[in-house]
């Protein structure tokens, strides 16, 4: 690691960037990535499913496979990516400070943050809403019944706002106690210091599985609020927002033309136009972003198309068991729906 | 302290002149430099600024507020809760420890070999370890000792201790009650108006009238009538269990529980160095003295001993009690909705104006204590006066 | 103090003699002796019970742990020990990181050392060659692979913090503690403001601001490092209390060197570096090692900030699946008070140890 900032060469590259001198596509965000060898990724500090670091601080989780899909178009290496775990009260000031180049960690998408705060929403990554879970030993089976209880939360949410409208609005009382830390809200609420444990459903599930005895919780059927999460990156660099927006357009694309990591090298060969076009084989979209003609194959080939990185992360193939539901396809029922690459 | 003696003559040296001002100039241009480079960034990146804010609704709920809020409130008023919060630990903080510190540091120098050990020990282990461990320790040992609500101990069925907290009945106040708050003023006043004519007498003609009861009297017996007169205009709101948790009275959340018993015997530990420095400070040939001149052990330890100790007691002692203070916004990790926590946690992110934000919170500190400070070098003033 | 509790050796009188003397001399002392015997019982007997007594030992993972419902779960601490001294440091580039503590250990043993000599050389070694010595070895360079700073957790970034803090703050503070004590009004004003204004903030603040907002300060396109943005931190924010204690000690300095080392004709550098300095750290050493104690406590906020140090990384220990017991959380908290006592216990005996010897000096 680099302790010493670089050059004032390279600032005043940068500064001549941001002013508009240089080539208008050139990002220089993207410009960075490629001088320093590694994308920085600002992730969860640890929520199963989204980004988790193993026993040897190695990274995995949905919010992570899409930091080396980004990886793997911008630098054809899905592992140069330098995680900084992030609570979810300082993400937006460290991003806004440029501590990192993409905010991935499961952060939902609202007006306030996308205006006020200076951001910049890449698309939804996942729709998700927020639901409660309780111990069975409650007998609780709706959210109505929640009069009076103490809610355990994370603190700098949208969460502690939708709760805040919700018992607001159905005129119930309620207590909150917000921890800063994933890990401190789901200790407390192991230690009977609330009731109730609100986030975003898939958090549920995957928080559910660290209890002593997930079995004695249930989660309760309300969704209380739209979540959609998705990437930001600092409002200014339209081009690094290009970039990381059609990435995540070309990994569900692949998945509507059925390209996956196993056949991507065959459908080199697809008569299909689209896919094609979306491997690099007609056209130069890649080189447009500022790549190279296979930007798409390349994360589709260490990364897996959007399907592919659901299954492994949230869905049948991990621990969580997610069902598709709303974050399937259009044409199977769900709302992904990706711009065509053309 | 005397200032060391002057170097160099009176007048200003033309090149002192010039360094000052170099120096001067590099520091202002580097803050020029900061400013300008927020400025900037923060307009590239469209991030709003201003302290506009502070007039929008906050839209989250805290969960201890000592003044009227609830979501609709602005940032504003999340800012006030969050310092009225902070000075609460504070203020409970600071009682707490000087109570245990005052012991612990008596003890240690107690003749009782097994007592004076046992307070030894308890500064050695509880000075030696972070603080955070300590009231990460505290938090889930609290959690975990207590009961839920429905298995709550209870103290003559009208206070409730439990895992969300102690519920003590609350007094609610009735018409009339400003009457007793005003004879309590008016009583106050006299006391203190009683208790400086005592002290002039006893320095002019060297005898001593009666202070305490007087005192006592003056300050506690018009309230009393007040409240007799407007019938007792109190009446309480008892704590009762209700669906999740108890109703009504007033609680005390276990994070103020824990927060306050870890800060307080944290810092107990360095009051009772503090104390324990400040008796073995006063000269033994003082004490000699005291006896010489004929006054009983009590008296010499109230007019010889104590007021000597005092002097090397309060300046350390002030700064342990701002350390607390500033301590106290380790709130942030259990969860406790102190300033840190509500405002420059919560507010800021909803917001996103970092610097704006950190600047009012560095600002509430630093008021904090270069108002202590400010109380500090009076307090230094005077007993230097009373020096030789 | 210590002499005036110690039992009187010459007598040699029988244990009742000692104990009515010294425990039940009277009423009130009976009740404190009864008092004292009674907290003990409450505090050490269910403390050893858990954490030794019920304790589990031996096995893996939570299964091992689980059947100890009033122990403590050592298995725990054992298979994260990797973990907790080198955090996600490369399994094969350890070696480098037991290198520095080698150096650091032999460092602070040869300065404590009573007997050993050369020992103004060694602390000049230390304060220069080391800390390079020990860049170069745990980031990287020089032929050695580099290693992330993302990777870096445990008892080394603790230590990482604690000493980069101590090594940087010492000669900061003597500069701004002369700053506060100088003539010139521009430099007095400026050293006052920096040192009232980090020390009446909350460490906690300084960490936040300079882990999360400091790169916009910075000149567009320039980065920086998180973990030195937060030793860049530490280090102003140590210094702050280290003026302080320094300007103790030169206060405590007789006017008369002052005025001995103006006669000399020496100028203010001079004077101060070869005159007053010298009186003013000795007399102020054990304050300065009881700054370090405060310090190295301090390190453990770098863990609110989301650095996986010694704290940091118990605690992501805690929200693993893998081992959640109810006990697991306390036995971390425990083992790391521990851990934490036998360093700050070590520094503050030493500070002691300095203190009476100088005081020794002094009565001569």
């Amino acid at each position: 690691m680099r302790f010493f900032p670089r050059s004032i060469a390279a600032a005043l590259v940068a500064v001549a960037a941001f002013s508009g001198v240089a080539e208008a596509s050139k990002s220089p965000t993207v410009e960075r990535i490629k001088k320093n060898g590694f994308l920085r990724c600002g992730v969860n500090e640890g929520l199963t499913g989204f980004a988790s670091p193993d026993a040897k601080g190695n990274w995995s989780g949905f919010d992570i496979d899409f930091c080396r899909a980004l990886a793997a178009v911008i630098l054809n290496d899905a592992s140069k990516v330098r995680y900084t775990p992030t609570s979810a009260k300082v993400r937006f000031t460290a991003l806004q400070s440029g501590e990192f180049d993409i905010l991935s960690r499961n952060t939902t998408w609202t007006m306030s943050r996308d205006v006020q705060l200076g951001l910049e929403f890449i698309a939804a990554t996942y729709y998700d809403g927020q639901g409660f879970m309780v111990p069975k030993s409650l007998k609780v089976t709706s959210a109505k019944q929640l009069n009076g209880a103490t809610v355990c939360t994370n603190t700098g949410t949208t969460t502690e706002l939708n709760l805040a409208d919700y018992f607001r609005a159905n005129n119930l009382k309620y207590k909150i106690v917000a921890f800063e830390k994933n890990a401190e809200v789901l200790a407390a609420y192991d230690n009977g210091r609330c009731d109730a444990y609100t986030t975003d459903a898939s958090g549920l599930y995957a928080e559910r599985l660290k209890l002593k005895k997930p079995a004695d919780h249930v989660i309760l059927p309300e969704i209380i609020s739209k979540e959609p999460l998705g990437p930001a990156i600092n409002h200014g660099d339209q081009p690094w927002g290009d970039v990381a927006r059609w990435t995540l357009f070309a990994l569900i694309n692949a998945e509507e033309l059925g390209v996956t990591s196993k056949n991507v090298d065959q459908m080199m060969k697809s008569p299909n136009p689209e896919i094609r076009r979306l491997l690099g084989v007609e056209g130069a979209f890649g080189e447009s972003l500022g790549l190279s003609k296979d930007w798409a194959a390349r994360a589709i080939r260490q990364v897996g198309n959007y399907g592919e990185i659901f299954e492994r992360n949230l869905g049948q193939g991990s621990q969580l068991k997610i069902r598709r539901g709303v974050n399937a396809l259009w044409n199977k029922g769900g709302v992904l729906y990706a711009p065509p690459i053309r | 302290m005397a200032r060391p003696p002057a170097h160099r003559g009176r007048g200003a040296r033309p090149r002192d002149v010039l360094y000052q001002a170099l120096l001067l100039g590099a520091v202002a241009a580097v803050i020029a430099g900061m400013a300008w480079n927020a400025s900037h960034a923060l307009e590239r990146q469209n991030i709003a600024s201003g302290f506009g804010f502070l007039d929008n609704t906050a839209g989250f709920d805290i969960v201890q507020t000592l003044v009227a809020y609830d979501e609709t409130a602005t940032y504003g008023r999340v800012l006030l809760v969050g310092i009225l919060n902070t000075l609460l630990v504070a203020v409970t903080g600071v009682v707490v420890a000087t109570v245990l510190g005052l012991v612990i540091g008596i003890g240690q120098l107690s003749s009782n070999w097994l007592f004076a050990r046992l307070c030894r020990a308890y500064v050695e282990i509880l000075r030696n370890i972070p603080l955070l461990l300590q009231l990460f320790f505290w938090y889930f040992a609290v959690l975990r000792a207590l009961p839920g609500p429905r298995e709550s101990w209870s103290f003559l069925g009208s206070a409730f201790l439990n895992n969300r907290g102690l519920y003590l009945p609350k007094p609610l106040t009735g018409p009339g009650f400003e009457m007793v708050v005003l004879a309590l003023g008016v009583g106050l006043i006299a006391a203190a108006i009683l208790a400086h004519v005592r002290r002039r007498q006893r320095e002019e003609t060297g005898r001593a009238g009666p202070v305490l009861l007087p005192v006592l009297g003056l300050s506690l017996l018009p309230p009393l009538v007040a409240l007799a007169l407007a019938q007792f205009p109190v009446s309480f709101s008892w704590p009762a269990l209700a669906g999740f948790d108890f109703e009504g009275g007033f609680t005390v959340l276990p994070e103020l529980i824990a927060l306050v018993v870890a800060l307080s015997t944290y810092t107990a530990s360095y009051i009772a160095e503090i104390v324990r420095a400040g008796i073995q400070g006063v000269p033994k040939g003082q004490i000699e003295a005291s006896q010489a001149l004929g006054l009983k052990r009590g008296e010499a330890l109230r007019l010889v001993i104590i007021p000597q100790a005092l002097r090397q007691i309060i300046p350390p002692l002030t700064s342990q009690y701002l350390n607390l203070t500033k301590n106290s916004s380790l709130a942030v990790a259990i969860a406790y909705p102190d300033l840190v926590s509500v405002f420059a946690g919560t507010t800021l992110n909803q917001t996103g104006q970092a610097i704006e934000i950190i600047a009012i919170t560095m600002a509430v500190y630093l008021t904090f204590s270069l108002l202590t400070s400010a109380a500090m070098n009076a307090y230094n003033r005077r007993i230097a006066l009373t020096e030789r | 103090m210590g002499a005036i509790r110690k039992p009187p050796r010459r007598q040699l009188p029988g244990p009742v003699q000692w104990m009515r003397e010294n425990l039940f001399s009277s009423l009130f002392n009976s009740i404190l002796t009864v008092v004292a015997i009674v907290l003990i019982y409450q505090t050490v007997v269910p403390f050893v019970g858990w954490a030794i007594v019920n304790a589990a030992w031996s096995g893996q993972g939570r299964e091992a742990c689980l059947p100890y419902a009033d122990g403590a779960c050592w298995p725990f601490i054992i298979e994260r020990s990797g973990q907790i001294v080198y955090g996600f440091y490369e399994q094969a580039e350890r070696w480098r990181v037991d290198v520095v503590f080698m150096l650091l250990g032999i460092g602070l043993a040869w300065l404590m050392m009573p007997r050993l000599p050369a020992k103004g050389a060694v602390g000049v070694v230390m304060l220069t060659v080391f800390p390079v010595a020990a860049f170069v070895l745990l980031v990287g360079g020089m032929g050695l692979p580099p290693v992330p700073v993302e990777r870096w957790g445990g008892l080394m970034i603790t230590l990482v913090v604690a000493v980069t803090g101590i090594v940087a703050s010492l000669p900061l503070g003597i500069l701004l503690a002369l700053g506060r004590r100088s003539e010139l009004p521009v430099v007095r004003g400026l050293s006052i403001a920096f040192i009232e204004l980090w020390r009446g903030v909350p460490l906690i603040t300084v960490l936040f601001m300079a882990a999360n907002m400091l790169p916009l300060f910075m000149p567009d396109g320039m980065t920086i490092n998180k973990l030195l943005s937060a030793l860049i931190a530490v280090a102003l924010f140590s210094s702050a209390y280290m003026a302080e204690v320094v300007r103790g000690g030169l206060q405590a300095v007789g006017k008369g060197q002052y005025e001995a080392a103006a006669a000399l004709g020496l100028g203010y550098w001079r004077s101060m570096l070869f005159v007053i300095l010298p009186q003013a750290l000795r007399l102020c050493l054990p304050n300065i090692v009881g700054n370090f104690i405060g310090l190295m406590k301090d390190t453990s906020l770098v863990s609110i900030i989301g650095f996986l140090d010694l704290l940091g990384i118990i605690q992501s220990g805690n929200a693993d699946a893998d081992w959640a017991t109810p006990n697991t959380a306390m036995t971390g908290y425990v083992f790391l008070g521990a851990v934490f006592w036998v360093i700050c216990y070590s520094m503050s005996r030493y500070a002691r140890a300095l203190e009476t010897k100088l005081q020794g000096g002094d009565a001569r």
